[in-house]
């Protein structure tokens, strides 16, 4: 039962988007995003470590001995997160610094695991890469939105290239509940109340 | 003996893994339905988290900080965690069968628990000794314990509430989250 491949790529912006659908990778989800850059920087670095694990792991597929298949995923994707730590490190520190440890945690990131496990080790390169683009996609959109609805209220403007642009005007009383972390959680509940009413037939 | 306890207290309460530093999500979520589960897994992340923390402190200052491989910490360190991780299992499965039944379906989601991997990188980042690591270690786990078997506490009584539909399940346990989180934070001012 071969899915045609346009719907790799789709599933993981709506069906199976990971924080809301999959309850997959939340820690860096509450913790980056406290202003839209953050959130997109976080979303693009795991994009990237999550498409090309799912190649290399889809290519060694038939090499890997089941018996010992965690902790060659894990050393695999470590490789890609260094990879990522270190260009992060020469051309956007700024924004490594900002990210912090939550970089290096991209390797216990549940979502990248998950998708080696369930898809990558399964299928076809091909496949894999639209899968791993898919779910990254979605995972940066999700962290953009929660970000953005998060930094709006609490700062009252938005983040883009480190210059805020003010959105409600001088005289909004910022609600800084909302980056602190309760704000968060209740966030990211809410949010995934309001995906339930859209999303249940 | 004064800065332990300080530390002790601000790694429990003050920036709690769970509720104030984000970390380990997953499990907390994941396992706090039951009270049993949440005590299974308190216990083992109480376990692991210790050597955990041990052992890549000294990987870190003896063999990365001395050969300049520190860029390869990301990799050596989820190395160590998977492997601790094998050997307590196969240990425990050994010579205490007993605690071995109780954490047993634990002991290996403890690899991907970003907390137990969080805190080996915070120990490295705040520069801790030896026994500052090993204090943080026991105190963030302890805090980890903490915060999850409330949280199993107040996810019981939930299940016997009228949850409007689209905020069952995940979403009223993500807002619940928040309102616990909320009392942590109060903590923030005490040190």
């Amino acid at each position: 039962m071969a899915k045609p491949l346009a719907q790799e790529f789709f599933k993981g912006l709506w069906d199976e988007v990971p924080p809301f659908r999959l309850v997959l990778g939340l820690c860096p989800v509450l913790a980056v995003t406290k202003s839209v850059e953050n959130g997109i920087g976080m979303g693009v670095a795991t994009t990237f470590v999550l498409v090309c694990s799912n190649i290399l792991v889809s290519l060694l597929r038939k090499a890997i001995p089941s018996k010992v298949r965690i902790a060659c995923f894990i050393v695999i994707i470590a490789t890609f997160v260094t990879v990522v730590e270190l260009v992060m490190q020469a051309f956007a520190y700024p924004l490594f610094l900002k990210l912090g440890i939550f970089i290096p945690l991209i390797v216990v990131n549940c979502i990248v695991l998950g998708r080696s496990e369930a898809f990558a080790s399964k299928n076809g390169v091909f496949r894999s890469f639209l899968d791993g683009l898919g779910i990254g996609i979605g995972f940066t959109l999700s962290l953009t939105v929660l970000a953005a609805v998060r930094e709006l209220f609490g700062t009252g403007a938005l983040t883009f290239w480190e210059k805020p642009i003010p959105i409600f005007g001088p005289s909004y009383q910022p609600f800084s509940f909302m980056i602190e972390a309760p704000g968060a959680f209740v966030c990211l509940g809410l949010l995934l109340c309001i995906m339930n009413m859209i999303g249940k037939k | 003996m004064g800065d332990f306890f300080v530390l002790a207290i601000s790694c429990i309460l003050i920036n709690n893994i769970l509720l104030a530093q984000y970390l380990g999500n997953c499990p907390f979520l994941g396992t706090s339905k039951k009270m049993e589960t949440a005590v299974g897994m308190a216990m083992a992340v109480v376990f692991v988290l210790v050597m955990a923390g041990v052992i890549t402190w000294i990987v870190n200052t003896f063999f990365l900080k001395m050969l300049d491989l520190e860029f390869l910490r990301t990799v050596a360190f989820i190395l160590v965690i998977a492997s601790l991780v094998q050997f307590v299992e196969m240990f425990l499965k050994k010579s205490i069968p007993a605690l071995y039944a109780g954490l047993g379906i634990f002991l290996p989601l403890i690899t991907t628990n970003c907390a137990v991997m969080g805190v080996c990188l915070i120990n490295v980042n705040e520069e801790y000794n030896f026994l500052q690591a090993l204090v943080a270690s026991f105190s963030y786990a302890v805090g980890f314990g903490l915060a999850l078997i409330l949280f199993a506490g107040v996810r019981e009584r939930i299940l016997l509430a009228r949850v409007p539909r689209p905020l069952e399940d995940t979403s009223i346990a993500l807002v619940t989250a928040g309102i616990l989180s909320l009392t942590f934070f109060a903590f923030k001012g005490m040190v």
